[in-house]
């Protein structure tokens, strides 16, 4: 019992309550977004400490014991990623400040940013199923108000077809959730672990993990459920693409990753086979698409289902080893996304566009925001010391370890192709002959310009201490591997 | 009784479906009504049917009735319900802006205004 655990998700929530009465005094949503944002950041770095030194934390709401009330489960990968998405949550919203413009801040932006960090840190926190359902639902509503605020016409035709594809995969959900009931008879994640090892693997549990596979997949954008997101990412502006190429596809993953190490590890042979398939389609269909497009949002936001791929291939080869390169790759990524995108912001906000064929040249001038994004893409694709790299590597190291040599090689391919795709941007928009832009003498580079250095900063720490990070990460990894960890603490047997 | 409600639960599906693949943006929103509404039945039916006293207040009875389904489809119905609400403006906002209800005409190309 820790109520540290809770903290991460009522203090965005409180805030976001508070900040409506704000929404006039737009100095004051400013202010007090910003300080919660930290607070966050502090208490979940607490936290991850605490779960580090301590193990794996529960905590029962309103004391009703584990299988019967909705539990919270703080383990090392979701402290991690609670830590992460607070990161990145606080350099999207100081982003803002200068950026989001006065007309969105007036009608409920901050408040709607708060309630999606909520929706985000109880998904990867809760240890209920049908909870997790909720704070799915609670990041989906405040990605549909993000997604159309603003209200121009690429954002409403593009947030209804948002919006449809996440009702019915909501709808998926239900009915998924319904059938592990009737199975299992338990909600609780722990729980149902143990009720499906009694079970072994019958045919309905095989059925239900794909129907999860779909539900989550859509979420996270695997191989033939993409269709919606370079469309619905396109829309928005940069700090809520920064926000949702982050956040939201990493909580699909998440998902998936949880239920396949924690329920679904029993018929390995077909499951996890048909996930690293999708995978590996994931990869190439992702490749294909950053490398079709002279948009530099089109590339970066192809860029993500790359990663998809590649994190979902680690999880699907599920030794522990391919496991710690996941969680490597997953909090990489999710660092790494939010820099690209608040970087491509600022150069839309020079140029007016974001059409590779219309930049050129944009070194001469913004020597600082040129290095950054040089720096940014090097770790992306994973040049050694860069943070890319570790999680790569274990991740195709145990891909040819466990003979999976198509993926570990398509893997590998990939991040070739990866860097090739991102440095045509550098290529093409830093060099070759200035130009003049319209935007230019208005824009606020040097303020715009602070999160995302802090986040590539972290980006080459993360790189440069990866043997300070293993045993953290490994610890993560050392649940997934083993689910009777996470079982025992929170069943307390 | 379940296969009376699995027949019913196939029939919201199948009209949902049938009402999500047309054109009009209205039909489209209540086929995801229905669809959720089908979703909801299928969770409360998987829950198992069965007569039984309230689970709390009949202390002798020789059945209970699970509290469980009924607790979750209570949620679900609330969160579609707010869904469904928000999902009807945006598509009388898009109506108002873009001139048409029509998905057909609402493609247009990627990343044009």
């Amino acid at each position: 019992m820790n109520n540290l655990i809770i903290l991460p998700i009522l203090i965005p929530l409180i805030t976001g309550v508070v900040l409506i009465f704000f929404t006039k005094n737009i100095m004051a949503q400013r202010w007090i977004s910003a300080i919660s944002a930290l607070l966050t950041i502090v208490v979940s770095f607490m936290l991850a400490n605490h779960v580090y030194r301590n193990g794996i934390q529960t905590m029962d709401l309103s004391n009703w014991e584990a299988p019967y009330g909705i539990t919270l489960v703080s383990d090392m990968l979701s402290a991690l990623l609670v830590l992460t998405t607070s990161i990145i949550a606080f350099a999207a919203l100081f982003y803002s400040f200068k950026s989001i413009g006065e007309a969105r801040e007036r009608f409920f932006y901050y408040p709607v940013v708060n309630f999606l960090i909520v929706g985000v840190n109880g998904a990867f926190t809760t240890g209920d199923i049908f909870n997790l359902f909720v704070f799915f639902e609670v990041m989906l509503m405040s990605s549909y108000v993000l997604i159309v605020l603003g209200g121009t016409k690429i954002q409403l035709r593009e947030s209804i077809k948002y919006i449809l594809v996440n009702v019915i995969s909501s709808a998926l959900f239900v009915i998924a959730v319904a059938y592990l009931y009737s199975v299992v008879g338990t909600l609780n994640m722990a729980h149902i672990s143990v009720r499906l090892s009694e079970i072994g693997s019958a045919g309905i549990i095989t059925v239900i993990a794909v129907l999860f596979l779909i539900v989550f997949g859509l979420k996270g954008a695997i191989f033939p459920l993409y269709f919606w997101l370079p469309g619905s990412y396109y829309a928005p502006p940069a700090p809520v693409m920064a926000l949702f190429g982050a956040l939201l596809t990493k909580v699909g993953v998440y998902s998936i990753t949880r239920t396949y190490t924690l329920f679904f590890y029993h018929d390995v042979g077909y499951t996890h086979q048909l996930l690293q398939i999708l995978a590996v389609m994931t990869i190439i269909a992702g490749v294909i698409g950053a490398l079709a497009y002279t948009d530099i949002k089109k590339i970066i936001i192809y860029n993500i289902i790359v990663a998809v791929g590649v994190i979902l291939f680690g999880v699907s080869v599920l030794t522990p080893e391919s496991l710690t390169g996941s969680v490597f790759y997953l909090i990489h990524d999710m660092n790494i996304k939010a820099t690209l995108f608040l970087l491509i912001g600022i150069i839309i906000v020079i140029t007016g566009t974001s059409d590779l064929e219309k930049i050129s040249g944009l070194i001469n001038r913004y020597p600082a925001l040129g290095w950054t994004f040089f720096i940014a893409t090097a770790a992306l694709a994973g040049i050694p010391p860069l943070s890319g790299f570790a999680g790569k590597l274990m991740i195709v190291r145990s891909g040819f370890e466990t003979e999976n040599y198509i993926g570990a090689f398509v893997v590998l391919m990939s991040s070739l192709l990866v860097l090739f795709s991102v440095m045509r941007i550098f290529i093409r928009g830093f060099w070759g002959t200035p130009r003049a832009y319209k935007n230019e003498e208005k824009a606020p580079v040097k303020w715009l310009l602070v999160a995302p250095a802090i986040l590539t900063a972290f980006a080459v720490l993360y790189g440069f201490g990866t043997e300070a990070i293993y045993p953290v990460i490994s610890t993560a990894a050392e649940t997934l591997a083993n689910p009777e960890i996470y079982i025992n603490a929170v069943l307390k047997e | 009784m379940e296969i009376l409600m699995s027949f019913l639960i196939g029939i919201l599906f199948m009209t949902a479906t049938y009402l999500m693949l047309s054109k009009s943006l209205l039909r489209i929103i209540i086929g995801t009504g229905l669809l959720s509404h089908g979703a909801h039945l299928l969770l409360l039916t998987m829950g198992g049917l069965k007569r039984g006293a309230a689970p709390l207040l009949g202390e002798h009875a020789s059945s209970y009735a699970d509290p469980l389904p009924q607790a979750l489809i209570l949620t679900a119905i609330v969160i579609s319900f707010g869904v469904t609400a928000f999902f009807l403006v945006v598509a009388y906002r898009a109506y108002q802006e873009l001139g048409t209800d029509n998905m057909d005409r609402l493609r247009g190309k990627e990343g044009h205004e």
